[in-house]
This record gives structure tokens, C-alpha cells and sequence, in this order.
């Protein structure tokens, strides 16, 4: 058994801070990951970090921004604590060597982006991502914090309390990908979620293939609750054929968005006659696919993004890599031509539910970046606030895990009295678990166990039994034809544009999912990087995440920010200013919801409608 | 182990599959299950060896280098043909992911992001080092033929040992080290635009491999920092906040047996990287660099 004060489960950004964070404390921190740290889906991240530096701005204007940005869904605490902490955390990064852009004075470049008052946006290039991972992947290789990279965890060791409150998290299991074998790792203090997103969920998304939602789909199965997943953000500009990237920064610099007939048609058809390109993430991609439903997008499949006008120069200093982008993944040379562009599944708003200081519900598992829902973004996330999100909340997560006393946080977790309970909900299907109610959640079945070595070895047990399961069973289905059935799904009927027969068909088709899940079989028989059997574990978080994703967008009977409802256009102040939490109770979902904080530091946000 | 395969062997469908198939087709499909599972078979009799005239259309052969140290029959290196179906805008990783998903589970590589930055996907296609999401099979003549990185141990079909270059890239002391601390109080270490541009290329480097794979005297010196280890240096000696005392210790590192010097200029690494930082250049300036501040004792 391999033992740590903290242990850091993912080699991204939100990891690699938190690992900095709690080693700087003095404790002796491991990183867990799947991949190789440099390897991380952070590295793809284009467009800039958002941090109040400059006269004339202030953390307030930040904080502002993303509370309207958020469609008032996000709670104040952990919005006003991100503006406040970004700054800083920013110019840390500075610090470590990381090659921002530059100013003729010698200072971080900053640049406008999407719904932003004022251009805080600091960024490295159209690579800012790639840049920050490898800067503070060197600080770790600095520090000699230990790392297990292609060891994937696949489990969680909690124990086994009845109220998922009064649980404990003492470690977890990880399986080393290049030997096979399955260990138990054991953490003192605590262990810290920085998973990442869960873009395989859909079929078109800019998320790295890794992306498969592990840590989130753990927690709850360990019962921590989801917040927020219904609100799944669809970045406006990738490529078609391959969901690549293409930055918000083109925008940011100027880059214009044409239809069919080469109407600018932000503005010739008032989706947004102020900010036009630079609405939000949200308006913008509806108003694309408005366009493409409307007869006017190319192909009938996507619209153009235009940045020719912006100049050879400008373009290779600041966007250079969005030139390489298109020509290797489109053939488009982006200095002659437009460049076809489509929405496609970018971002988790939702996720863990954690505090601003990174814990979550079950004592001494924390969760930070992309996996978690603390919640900044609310239904909506601005662009360039993903990446001081993970600096700010790895940093604070870190920190407290191994010791560092951050004061009592304001976002409380769990139910509490002002909770309220979703009865009545109609499903199509009964979602949750088939058969056996819960294999392989730890935190099920079995006597109480609460001394940490015995929760680990007894999740250790659980684990190589269930992996042997797969492994020996030779025939079934396999996980690509179901994840390939699941993706599909969830991009026809759970994506930009909802509606109620839509979601109710996604149920459907994920209950089927599952229930052929049941009959899963990996193929490979090998113990060497065994891929499939990753996979296929993998598929089951998937099946899980897609779900809750779903069950909130059906529940949510409004439009909010990045979620849309054919036959609800208007957003219900009244009704609906409050989280979607799901819990995992014996293997089925359970929809309950919390009030939203808009009262912050100084003030009170007040809901306002939301135009661009 | 080499990935060099003295002869190729045409595999022949396992027994099994064969029999499944038959199975699957004397029976009704019913559930889900079975229904997909008659569907996999059918693809799978199309797959490899020779049977692609049953998939319609337009198809190209990959052939790809199979090899696992713990399964019989897969203990002794071979190849593996699939017909892969061809796609507009199809790259080689979408080729090897189709091949994996439709025909053999088993098929094992690496890769993650699909844009040529996480660097997980270095390949030997078509006798050069590529990122498979970035090469396009359209650029390719066929039959399309995929192997493990050249002069790294081979784990398992596509995926090798990466210890070794990570080993290198942490031997130059591969993080920031300015002079002074900051004043902290949101103080950056203020950067010429010049400074910066300088040092861009460098930092691009996505560790991919493909650089080291290439480079005929790292496949003979294994001590050789190589050429990616060597660039992470430069992009730190030529950043002038690190100051001109670490310079210096970035030149001494430099300037070993195995460091620089061993570099005989022959392209390859440049040739071959994908995110075209002129690897060979950085080599060469900090040759020059040393000779400099040999020069100065004089």
C-alpha cells in the first residue's frame, strides 16, 4: 500500500496546483494520473486566463461579470473569492517562467473576450493552456513531488457510514496501467479530485479522449452530490469535422462570423446587437445553430469565422496556432479563407459539489477544476475563467487538504433545512442501477469499517474482483459500441437546443446503455496497458454522468444560461434560482435542490435580464 | 527490442471468431445485446488478412506493428493488416481508433487530445516520426503502415517506454530559476516582447518523443541529453529574466560529454517535429553560446 498526507488525483491544471499548494504547507503530496501530467487535456485550453490587474479594473468588475455571466446561477462566495484570488495566482504563474504575451512595458498582454466589461483576459499566445501545464508541471519536477503517471484510480476508499455525511475518504485504488496491477494508496490527510470534464459524454466536443468524467462519477457513487449538471456549455467555434478548438481569442481580436450568404448575422439578425461575436458562449452558439436551421449555414452544417481582415502580422503573433489548427484538421488556410465552425460540447459547468475550499460532503475528499461545481460559472461560463478557476480552487483545495486552516467556507454542502425535495418527476424510464444495486461503490453493503488501512485493503478487494470480473468473462458486449450508442444519444437529444421528448428518448436509450452494460466483457486478456479494460471502466462513468446530466435538464422546466428549453424560452427567477443536486442513494438518483447565494461580500447581485 | 520485424506474417482469423459468427447468424438476434454483438461479428469477418473487397467503397490497408510481451501468439512481433474504410479528412489516429473499435480491442496505443498537444500520439508512419492525429492518410501512400517510435522499448503493440526521455527532460533542471525573488505584491518579472519572441519556439515543445525517436546519435549514445532535453535548456538560457549567473550554469550543463557537443547537425529532429521549432538551430546557437563563455577565461 503506497501512503501520503495528500494525494492528487489528475495531472491537469487544477492537480498540478493543488499538488504545489499542499506541498508548500509541508506535506508530503503524490499525484495519481492516468495520463502523463504534460499530457493533460489543460494543455488544449487556447484562450487566456481572466484576472483584475490593471488600473481601471477591479475584482468587483470581475466578479460582476461572471455573476451576469452565469445567468445569476452561481454562488457569490466562490465567484467573488475566484475575481479576488486570480490576480495573484496569475502573476504566481508569471513567476514560475510561464512566456505570457507581452506589452511594450515589459507586462502580461491582456485581451476582450466574451462577456467581459473590461479585456482581462491574460493569455500566452493562442496556447496559454499548453503553457501553464508545462510551467507548473516544472515546479513540480522543481519540488520532487512524487507522480504516478498512467495509473488510473478507479475508486474511491470511503467508508461505509449510511449517511454519506458522516462518511470518510482514506485513500484510493489505482491500477497501474502498464503492469496491470492493483494497488491501494493511502492518504493521511486527504484526497483531492482534479479529474477534469466529461466531454465523452458527446460525440462532438473539444475534450481530449481521457475526458470520461471519472472523478465526478466516483464521488457520487460514493455519494457526494452532482450540482448543476444540466448546464453543459457548447463552445461556439470548433471545427467541424473534428470538434478541435478553434479559441474565443479569434473573436476577442476581431474575427467575425458570417452565414451562407456572408451576412454578419450576429447582428443582422439581433442575436446581439451590442457585443455581436463577443455575446456569450451560449447566445453565440445559438445563434449558429439558428442560422444552420434556418437555411442560411453552409452545408447546412456550420457557418464561417472569418479572421483574414485581421492582418498576416497580427494573426501570427496572437493567434498563430489557430493557423496550425485549421490547416492540420480542416485543410483551411486560415489567412485566405474563413474557417467552418460549428458549436460543439466544450465545458462541464457542473460537477462535485464542493465548498470555496475545495471539500466536499464526505470528510477529507476535496475536488477542484473542472470536475467540481463550487459553483463559479452557474449555467454559464465565461470564456477565460476555466483557467483561474483551476489555480485558484487547486491552490485553496491543496491547502486545506494538508492542514492550512482557510476559514470557514460560506457555501455549505449537503442538504440543509432550506433544502427542497423534486417529487413527481416523470421519467420515462426509472433511472439508476440495474440488477445488483450498487457493485462497486465503496461507500455500500458490509459492516461499518472506519480505520483507514482496513477501508483501503476491503476497496482494494472490491476493485481486483470487479476487474477480474471483466477480464474473465469471454463474450458479451463491448465498452466503444456503447459508449459509441451513449454519445450519440446525448448529442441528438441533450444538446444545445432541448426539449422535453428529446431528453425523455436520451433516458431511454441511457437505461439501455446500462442495462447492456450488465453484459460488458473486456477482450483484451492481457495485464500490459490494458486500454480495454480502461475503456470499459471508464463507460460506466460515462453512463452515470450522462444521466445526471440528463435528469437535470429534464427536471429544469426554464432557460438558463447554456440551457435552452423548446417550450420554456423565458428564465424563471420565481422558481427555478436554485442548484440541481443529485444524489446516488443505493444505486438510483435522487433530484433534490439548494437555494442559490447571491449575497456577496458587499453587496447583493440582483437577477437582471442578460443582454449582450 | 527493435521494432524492426524481419518478416511479415499474414495472421489468419482466429478460430473462434469464426464459430461466434456462425452462432450469431443461425440465431434470431432478440436483445440488445445480441443484436450488437451479430453486428460486431460481421465487421470483425471483414477485418484483416485479405478480406477487405466485403466493405464497399473506397478502402486502404494499415498495417500496424503488434507485439505483447504476455500473450501467446502475440509474444513474436508481427503485422497486422485492417481494411479501413476512407474517409474525407481521416487521420492516422482515426484510422488505428476505427480499426481498435470495429476489429481488435487488443489494438493498443496511446493517445488523447486529438490536436497535437498532449504529444501522446508519436508514431513511425510510413518510416518517419508523426503525430497520428496530425497526419492526415490523405498525405499518405498506402498501404499505410504505423509502428512504435524507433530506439524505445515497445510495451506493447504502439505504445513504448517513455522513462528514458522523461528521465532526459529532467536532467536540465527544467524549471524557471530567476535571480532575485519577486517582489511578490503582484510584480511580474517584466519581459521584452524581443525576449519573449526568442524564446517561443522553444517553449512549444509538447514531448512527444518524435525528436529523440529520429536522432541517429541519441540511438547510439543513450546518455545524450538529446534534442528535446537540449531545447528546454535553451528556452531557459535564453530567458533573460533567469539572469546571467544561471545563464552561465545553463551553459556549464550544457557543455558536458553528453550534452551539445554530441550533436553532429544532421536535421532530423528539426525534420520531424511537430510543432516545427528549430531544434538543431537551439543546439547549434548554444554551442556557440558555450564557446563564448569558454572564451571569456581567456
Amino acid at each position: 500500500m503506497h501512503e501520503h498526507d495528500v494525494l492528487v488525483i489528475g495531472g491537469g491544471g487544477a492537480g498540478l496546483r493543488a499538488a504545489i499548494a499542499a506541498h508548500e504547507e509541508g506535506a508530503d503530496v503524490a499525484i495519481v494520473t492516468k495520463l502523463h501530467p504534460v499530457r493533460s487535456h489543460t494543455g488544449a485550453a487556447e484562450g487566456g486566463i481572466n484576472a483584475a490587474l490593471r488600473e481601471g479594473d477591479d475584482w468587483e468588475l470581475h466578479a460582476y461579470d461572471t455573476m451576469k455571466g452565469s445567468d445569476y446561477l452561481g454562488d457569490a462566495p466562490a465567484i467573488e473569492t475566484l475575481a479576488q484570488d486570480s490576480p495573484e495566482e496569475t502573476i504566481q504563474l508569471e513567476n514560475w517562467g510561464m512566456p505570457f504575451s507581452r506589452e511594450d512595458d515589459g507586462r502580461v498582454s491582456q485581451r476582450p473576450f466574451g462577456g467581459l466589461s473590461f479585456a482581462r483576459t491574460t493569455y500566452a499566445g493562442a496556447e496559454t493552456g499548453h503553457h501553464m501545464l508545462h510551467t507548473m508541471y516544472e515546479q513540480v519536477v522543481k519540488r520532487g513531488i512524487q507522480v504516478y503517471d498512467e495509473w488510473y484510480v478507479s475508486n474511491l476508499a470511503v467508508t461505509d457510514h449510511d449517511d454519506p455525511a458522516d462518511r470518510e475518504c482514506h485513500g484510493v485504488v489505482a491500477y497501474d496501467i502498464k503492469t496491470g496491477a492493483v494497488e491501494g494508496f493511502k492518504a493521511r490527510n486527504g484526497v483531492i479530485l482534479a479529474t477534469g470534464g466529461t466531454g465523452q459524454v458527446y460525440d462532438h466536443t473539444t475534450n481530449a479522449v481521457a475526458n470520461t468524467g471519472d472523478g465526478a462519477a466516483m464521488a457520487y457513487r460514493a455519494g457526494v452530490p452532482l450540482e448543476d449538471m444540466e448546464f453543459v456549455q457548447f463552445h461556439p467555434t470548433t471545427l467541424p469535422s473534428t470538434g478541435v478548438l478553434i479559441s474565443e481569442g479569434v473573436r476577442g481580436e476581431g474575427g467575425i462570423l458570417y452565414n451562407a450568404e456572408g451576412e454578419r448575422f450576429m447582428f443582422e439578425y439581433g442575436y446581439a446587437n451590442n457585443a455581436g461575436e463577443l455575446a456569450s458562449r451560449d447566445v453565440v452558439s445559438r445563434a449558429e445553430l439558428t442560422e444552420v436551421n434556418e437555411g442560411r449555414g453552409v452545408n447546412d452544417e456550420y457557418v464561417y469565422l472569418d479572421m483574414r481582415h485581421l492582418g498576416e502580422e497580427r494573426i501570427t503573433d496572437r493567434l498563430e496556432n489557430i493557423l496550425h489548427l485549421a490547416r492540420d484538421f480542416e485543410g483551411v488556410d486560415g489567412l485566405e479563407e474563413p474557417m467552418p465552425v460549428k458549436p460543439g460540447q466544450h465545458y462541464e459547468m457542473g460537477g462535485i459539489e464542493t465548498d470555496e475550499n475545495g471539500e466536499t460532503l464526505i470528510d477529507g475528499l476535496y475536488a477542484a477544476g473542472e470536475c467540481a461545481c463550487v459553483s463559479v460559472h452557474g449555467s454559464n461560463r465565461l470564456g477565460g475563467n476555466a483557467l483561474p478557476e483551476l489555480i485558484v480552487f487547486g491552490a485553496r483545495a491543496g491547502r486545506h487538504a494538508a492542514g492550512a486552516d482557510l476559514g470557514e467556507a460560506e457555501i455549505t454542502k449537503g442538504k440543509t433545512p432550506e433544502i427542497e425535495q423534486e417529487d413527481g418527476l416523470d421519467t420515462p424510464v426509472e433511472p439508476g442501477a440495474v440488477g445488483a444495486s450498487d457493485e462497486d461503490a465503496v461507500a455500500d453493503g458490509g459492516a461499518a469499517v472506519v480505520e483507514p488501512d482496513e477501508t483501503v485493503r476491503t476497496a482494494v478487494e472490491r476493485e481486483r474482483t470487479r476487474i477480474e470480473e471483466l477480464m474473465e468473462k469471454d463474450d458479451g458486449i463491448q465498452h466503444a459500441e456503447l459508449r459509441e450508442d451513449l454519445q450519440k444519444s446525448m448529442t441528438a437529444n441533450v444538446n444545445v437546443f432541448r426539449n422535453e421528448e428529446g431528453l425523455k428518448q436520451a433516458l431511454e436509450d441511457i437505461r439501455e446503455v446500462r442495462e447492456a452494460y450488465q453484459d460488458v466483457y473486456v477482450n483484451d486478456p492481457s495485464r500490459t496497458f490494458n486500454t480495454d479494460l480502461i475503456h470499459t471502466i471508464e463507460t460506466r462513468n460515462l453512463i452515470d454522468l450522462a444521466e445526471a446530466i440528463t435528469l437535470g435538464a429534464l427536471a429544469r422546466d426554464e432557460f438558463r444560461g447554456a440551457h435552452w428549453r423548446q417550450a420554456h424560452q423565458e428564465r424563471k427567477d420565481d422558481e427555478w434560482l436554485k442548484h440541481t443536486m443529485l444524489s446516488w442513494n443505493d444505486g438510483s438518483p435522487e433530484l433534490w435542490y439548494k437555494p442559490v447565494i447571491l449575497e456577496g461580500e458587499a453587496k447583493t447581485y440582483e437577477p437582471k435580464e442578460r443582454s449582450y | 527490442m527493435s521494432t524492426q520485424v524481419p518478416e511479415e506474417q499474414d495472421q489468419e482469423q482466429p478460430e473462434s471468431v469464426e464459430q461466434e459468427a456462425e452462432t450469431a447468424v443461425e440465431e434470431e438476434p432478440a436483445s440488445h445485446g445480441d443484436r450488437r454483438r451479430a453486428e460486431r461479428d460481421a465487421k470483425r469477418q471483414q477485418s484483416v488478412s485479405g478480406a477487405p473487397a466485403e466493405i464497399e467503397g473506397d478502402t486502404f490497408q494499415l498495417k500496424v506493428f503488434r507485439y505483447d510481451p504476455e500473450v501467446e501468439g502475440k509474444m513474436e512481433p508481427r503485422f497486422d493488416d485492417f481494411a479501413i474504410p476512407r474517409e474525407k479528412g481521416m487521420t492516422v489516429l482515426d484510422a488505428l481508433i476505427y480499426a481498435r473499435d470495429r476489429y481488435d480491442t487488443t489494438l493498443t496505443f496511446r493517445h488523447s487530445c486529438r490536436q497535437a498537444v498532449c504529444g501522446s500520439d508519436a508514431l513511425f508512419i510510413n518510416g518517419r516520426q508523426r503525430l497520428g492525429c496530425q497526419t492526415q492518410i490523405s498525405d499518405l501512400e498506402g498501404p499505410v503502415r504505423v509502428e512504435p517510435l524507433p530506439h524505445q522499448d515497445v510495451v506493447k503493440d504502439l505504445v513504448v517506454d517513455m522513462e528514458h526521455f522523461y528521465d532526459q527532460m529532467h536532467a536540465v533542471e527544467p524549471f524557471f530559476q530567476p535571480e532575485e525573488e519577486s517582489d511578490g505584491d503582484l510584480e511580474e518579472y517584466r519581459q521584452t516582447r524581443e525576449n519573449r519572441e526568442k524564446i517561443k519556439m522553444s517553449t512549444r515543445c509538447i514531448w512527444c518523443g518524435a525528436c529523440m525517436s529520429s536522432c541517429n546519435v541519441a540511438a547510439g549514445d543513450n546518455q545524450y541529453l538529446g534534442p528535446a532535453a537540449i531545447n528546454k535548456a535553451y528556452r531557459f538560457a535564453m530567458d533573460k529574466r533567469e539572469g546571467e549567473n544561471m545563464k552561465e550554469h545553463r551553459l556549464n550543463v550544457m557543455d558536458q560529454e553528453h550534452g551539445v557537443w554530441r550533436c553532429q547537425t544532421q536535421f532530423s529532429c528539426t525534420n520531424v517535429c511537430p510543432k516545427d521549432i528549430p531544434l538543431t538551430e537551439h543546439i547549434q546557437e548554444l554551442k556557440r553560446e558555450a564557446v563564448k563563455q569558454n572564451l571569456k577565461f581567456w
